[in-house]
């Protein structure tokens, strides 16, 4: 071998090929076997373990009495109660999503009072639980007997008893979209501030005006970011509906209590409950999943190409992650 | 301050002792320049000197502390209100930006849209052109930047190079009256620099006033009218190409084009002989 010759000159070039390594036919990572991975196995054993005990314990345990949800799973009261929950998240989704987008933009607005206003709102919406609120709204009668639309300090043009507007269904509307504009503008304004500088300052380079600008420009791409987070915030909302069942305001959680205090199904009535919250926020989820792929467009090189990325099938062997 | 002359040799744009700071740190110290109709400018200067500043302060993107830009005589940003300048609203600063035309070093095409919606949008959108219209002309301006095939593409999916020329598409599609390049060509890996720089220089054959900033000294012997030295938030020497790299009268421009020279022979010293 002239490999330890010395000559610098070899160094560079390749050592001649094994004789061994060259009768085998030549390598190609294509013709590769995955590796065996026992851990994966072990891993994978347990849990099919623990799922095969988690059914059984579902279906064996006689207590959740399937038959009685199978019975009220679609029962009116319970529908009723499901379509006032899904009513009320949608609602408040929608009219606090539009709120919190004026508050982001009154945050990061260099405006001072109006910066101000919308941080104090948010510092204090975000950080009262919102089953204070609901209760607190419900009883505004006591603090405010009347509510009337007119000029502040000057003459009244329309007066109503609060104990008539603030219904439970008021103060059940009024209460989760004041709480979800304060998270929502949090969100947004997370978003607003991921976008490049520099894509404002094209936007006004191209002559866009302020609005055009965050409308065409800044917020379709701060959608990327605001739109994962306003899914949690979604499905919470959806969930925290079922607090609204203390002002007596007849939700999902709320119509199956009235049916089990009377029957005393009540661990059939909440798994009912948690069949349809499961579904629903099952059907947001995919509906996030397709919006996210709607603001992830142009994002990466590949966006363009339908479909998503291939996922691994089983995993249990193959190249480490 | 008065406007600028008017008739028939009045400058497209036209700044006179533009200040800018920045904290307590002054970024533009009184700059003056004319910029006539046809003619390329060619703004030199090291890192930190205001040329960035200089751009986006006549673009009306950064406020201004002191001076005064005009275009075609118009004073930009302000105006005359009862003996004083106030600062113009909103949408007339934005109006005024429409007659100029900016490309960034880092191009700021709009990622979720595609090529063809980058060029038309504003077109359509701000300028009130027609789409078919805006659109024939999108299509005709890719022809020329040689991306004929990239209509529907995503600004993410091409190269820095072709970002770049269609960035240059979209400012040019609206019809400016001054192109502003800011170094348009530094954010590029060096092998695709010629292919906009030559888009620059057929931009600048076709009659357009424009301002470069560049670090380009081959491209703007060649392509510039006058060059103007910048340093310090100053102008600090103006002249034909000529007169700017090979009779430099101020040190530091001396100094400036020594630093490149021997930064262009240790380049070539490094790249293999062919
Ligand atoms: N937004 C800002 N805030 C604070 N200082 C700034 C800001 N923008 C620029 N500066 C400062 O102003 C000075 C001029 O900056 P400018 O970007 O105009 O330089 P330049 O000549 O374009 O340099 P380069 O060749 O590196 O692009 C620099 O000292 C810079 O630090
Ligand atoms: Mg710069």
């Amino acid at each position: 071998m002239t490999l330890l010759s010395g000559d610098a000159s070899m160094t560079t070039t390749h050592p001649a090929p094994d004789p061994a390594v060259q009768e085998r036919p030549p390598d190609d990572v294509a013709a590769a076997r995955p590796r065996f991975r026992p851990g994966r196995w072990l891993l994978g054993a347990v849990l099919l373990v623990v799922g095969a005990q988690l059914a059984t314990f579902l279906v064996g345990n006689e207590r959740f009495e399937w038959d009685v949800v199978g019975e009220y799973l679609f029962h009116p009261t319970v529908l009723q109660g499901l379509g006032m929950s899904v009513m009320l998240t949608v609602i408040a989704m929608v009219v606090g999503s539009a709120l919190g987008v004026v508050l982001a933009a009154g945050q990061l607005s260099d405006f001072g009072p109006v910066r101000w206003a919308s941080t104090l709102y948010v510092g204090v919406f975000r950080g009262i639980p919102p089953l204070v609120q609901l209760i607190f709204w419900y009883n505004l009668a006591f603090l405010v007997p009347d509510v009337s639309i007119g000029i502040p300090f000057g003459p009244t043009f329309a007066s109503w008893s609060a104990n008539e507007v603030i219904t439970p269904l008021t103060a059940a509307l009024i209460g989760l979209t004041l709480h979800e504009a304060a998270y929502m503008a949090e969100i947004v304004r997370a978003g607003i501030l991921a976008v490049d500088p520099g894509q404002r300052d094209a936007a006004r380079a191209m002559g866009f005006n302020g609005r055009q600008a965050f409308f065409k420009v800044v917020l379709p791409q701060a959608m990327r970011v605001i739109i994962p987070p306003t899914g949690s915030q979604f499905i919470s909302l959806l969930k925290g509906t079922s607090l609204v069942s203390v002002i007596a305001m007849s939700d999902l959680l709320h119509s199956v209590q009235v049916i089990y205090n009377r029957t005393y199904d009540v661990i059939p009535m909440l798994v009912v409950a948690c069949i349809w919250y499961l579904t629903v926020v099952t059907v947001l989820s995919l509906g996030q999943k397709r919006l996210e792929r709607h603001f992830g467009r142009g994002h990466d090189r590949t966006a363009t190409v339908a479909g998503g990325r291939r996922r691994p099938r089983l995993g249990l062997a193959g190249a480490r992650a | 301050m008065t406007a600028p002359g008017s008739g028939p040799a009045r400058p497209v744009l036209s700044v006179r002792g533009l200040r800018k700071v920045f904290g307590d740190h002054v970024a533009l110290d009184g700059v003056d320049l004319d910029v006539h109709e046809g003619e390329v400018v060619v703004v030199l200067g090291p890192s930190g000197s205001g040329k960035s500043t200089l751009v986006r302060c006549v673009h009306q993107l950064e406020s201004v502390d002191g001076g005064a830009a005009y275009l075609d005589g118009e004073l930009l940003g302000y105006e005359q209100h009862r003996g004083h300048l106030r600062p113009l609203p909103e949408a007339r600063v934005a109006r005024q930006r429409r007659r100029m035309g900016m490309v960034f070093q880092q191009f700021n095409l709009f990622p979720h849209w595609t090529v063809l919606r980058n060029i038309t949008e504003a077109a359509v959108k701000v300028h009130g052109q027609r789409p078919e219209e805006a659109r024939r002309r999108a299509v005709e301006l890719l022809e020329r930047t040689g991306l004929a095939d990239k209509h529907q593409a995503h600004p993410k999916q091409l190269s820095g190079g072709q970002q770049q020329r269609v960035a240059i598409a979209r400012a040019v599609a609206t019809d400016p009256r001054i192109m502003l390049f800011d170094e348009p060509t530094s954010a590029l890996d060096p092998e695709l620099v010629d292919e906009v720089l030559s888009v620059v220089r057929d931009l600048a054959r076709t009659g357009m006033t424009m301002v470069v900033v560049t670090h380009e000294m081959d491209f703007a012997r060649e392509v510039a009218d006058r060059c103007v030295f910048m340093d310090r938030g100053r102008v600090v020497e103006v002249g034909t190409p000529q007169e700017v790299f090979e009779a430099p009268r101020s040190p530091r421009l001396q100094a400036f084009l020594t630093r490149f020279a021997q930064r262009q022979q240790r380049a070539d010293a490094a790249a293999p002989a062919v």
